[in-house]
């Protein structure tokens, strides 16, 4: 195979394991940021504990969170036709993406909150403020700098599924892993695409990091 | 004038129990109170003896199990949560651990009860540029809570907690976590406050200095229930529970020890000047009086507390000392370590 070919092929598909990354977190936040909100807010601790749905959304979570990335894949050809009509292509893998990370979002969410000092959040009720917010200026507003270490750990865990949803059918570095590097020995653009997924990996973490540090007022 | 003045805060036989069953913990028994508009009302009491949940139950921040809060004439207990959420507006609350938000800078911190309250952004900042100038912090606008001292973020959670223009501030033990200086200057503040804004302040303490320092009256709380509640001057002069005595009498004990014959207890209740009169014995007397404890509190300009002296061995001469006092219009009474003395405080 040629560089120039080689070249080509890992661009596109560093675009789409991006594509797949972003847009999948953007969903698994669309949804996992408020089952974490839930989950404080109900916890017997929380503003308005309400044990049933909080054991409940908890068991669910935990039950998502305990199956492997690619089981769950499998396991989820069913909904994911149903939902998008394919289980190949982008569309057939965000699916499986988004369910596998929004449980993980909802317990980054979750524990990033709970460091928010219960003082703080007593002030804002003896101020007045409703639960609307007190969930966004101050849970949000104060876990800013966690929340952000979270996101960039669940980027760069997303980013991990996408690879491993090269074995089953879905496009990306990981495609590229499995089509050049397992079924054809090809280690040479198997070598590059794991350099790729690092460098990747390294440019969210630390661009995550430093956003939490830039933004943190408490150093 | 506190007589005078309309009740602000009414506990009507209030009670909390936390939990239930085998670990139910009362924290408050059947307590009731007015606090007047205007006044400064001190409570104090031992770690655990449920100030903090008094305090808390006044803005309904805990919500109690029994009885009645009636805050500016609303009984909270009838008022849904939006309702609440208003007339918690016009009741402000620092705490000990100041509870400032570490992301926002003094100025957004102060802005955030206005922006609760719906005041437009402009008329906020504007606001709140004021009170920062009132607890003087002019300069600190821009700063985080992590670039203030404990006194300065304690200034700027007053400056928040009045940003609403509160008829109440509440004060849950908000110089226990301040030095010496800092907590002095935050009291000074408090009642310059009271003073030029009319604000009821409510401070809960553990520390006698701090009800002296500024407070009109004062309940004591002992084991949930209020064990003794009236002016701090006429609780300093006559403490009649356990726990007021323990409170204006720490060193009881100390002082019994050091008793010997011939010592006298002098109560000086704000009548007369003390310091003159044991000087003048001394020097009509040309006999040295031994000074065992002296503990003499300036409330409101006027002296309180007692002294107890030991008079010279030579009984004819102690005896003229102690008539002598007597006749300054003074409280002088023989004491022995075996006298249950504070009993007996005039
Ligand atoms: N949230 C709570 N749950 C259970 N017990 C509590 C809670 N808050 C306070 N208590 C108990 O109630 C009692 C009074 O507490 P508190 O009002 O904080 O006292 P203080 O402020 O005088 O130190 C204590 O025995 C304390 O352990
Ligand atoms: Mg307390």
């Amino acid at each position: 195979m040629s560089t120039e070919v080689m070249m080509n092929i890992l661009s596109s598909e560093t675009i789409t394991t991006l594509y797949l990354t972003l847009v999948s977190t953007f969903f698994a936040y669309l949804l996992g940021l408020p089952l974490g909100i839930i989950l404080i807010l109900t916890d017997k601790d929380g503003i308005h504990p309400n044990r049933p749905i909080n054991v409940c959304l908890g068991i669910i979570i935990n039950i998502l969170r305990s199956v492997p990335f690619l089981i769950l894949m499998v396991w989820m050809i069913p909904f994911t036709r149903m939902m998008v009509g394919t289980i190949t292509g982008n569309r057939g893998i965000i699916v499986p993406l988004v369910v596998a990370a929004a449980p993980f979002v909802a317990r980054m969410v979750e524990s990033s909150i709970k460091e928010v000092d219960h003082g703080v959040i007593e002030a804002a009720q003896s101020m007045g403020a409703p639960t609307s917010k007190i969930i966004t200026k101050v849970m949000l507003g104060e876990a800013r700098p966690s929340l952000l270490v979270g996101f960039a750990i669940t980027v760069t865990t997303i980013l991990g599924y996408t690879a491993m949803a090269g074995f089953c059918g879905g496009g990306g570095l990981g495609k590229v892993a499995v089509n050049y590097g397992y079924y054809k020995y090809q280690d040479d653009i198997l070598n590059l695409a794991v350099i790729l997924l690092v460098i990747l990996v390294q440019i969210f973490q630390e661009a995550g990091t430093r956003l939490a540090r830039k933004f943190d007022k408490r150093l | 004038m506190t007589a005078m003045q309309p009740t602000i805060i009414r506990l009507q036989n209030l009670s909390k129990t936390y939990g239930n069953g085998e670990n139910a913990v009362h924290a408050l028994n059947d307590i009731n109170l007015d606090i007047k508009q205007g006044e400064i009302f001190g409570v104090i009491g031992l770690s655990g003896a449920g100030k903090s949940t008094l305090v808390r139950c006044i803005n309904y921040l805990e919500r109690p199990t029994a009885g009645e809060v009636f805050v500016n004439e609303q009984e909270l207990g009838q008022l849904s949560q939006a309702e609440l959420n208003r007339a918690r507006q016009s009741i402000g609350m620092i705490f000990q651990q100041f509870n400032l938000l570490m992301q926002k800078t003094a100025l957004e911190n102060i802005c955030f009860p206005l922006e609760i309250a719906k005041t437009p952004k402009k008329q906020a900042v504007q606001r709140a540029q004021e009170l920062l100038e009132m607890v003087g912090l002019a300069d600190k606008t821009n700063s985080y809570p992590s670039q203030l001292s404990g006194g300065q973020k304690q200034r700027v959670a007053i400056a928040r907690a009045l940003a609403t223009n509160p008829k109440v501030l509440l004060c849950d033990e908000a110089t226990s976590a301040l030095d010496p200086a800092s907590t002095r200057s935050i009291l000074s503040l408090l009642k310059s406050i009271n003073e030029k804004l009319g604000i009821t302040i409510v401070i809960i303490t553990h520390e006698m200095s701090v009800i002296e320092e500024i407070c009109q009256r004062v309940a004591l709380i002992d084991k949930s229930r209020i064990a003794e509640c009236g002016e701090v001057r006429e609780i300093f002069a006559h403490p009649n529970s356990d726990i007021a005595k323990s409170f204006v009498f720490p060193r009881q004990q100390a002082v019994k020890a050091m008793l010997n014959k011939n010592c006298v207890r002098v109560i000086y209740d704000g009548q007369s000047s003390f310091e003159p009169v044991i000087a003048n014995m001394i020097l009509q007397f040309k006999q040295p009086v031994n000074i065992i404890f002296a503990n003499s509190k300036n409330i409101d300009g006027k002296a309180f507390g007692q002294i107890v002296l030991q008079l010279p061995d030579d009984m004819p001469t102690a005896a003229k000392m102690l008539q002598y006092l007597r006749m300054q219009g003074l409280n002088a009474e023989e004491i022995t370590a075996n006298d249950n003395w504070e009993v007996n405080a005039q």
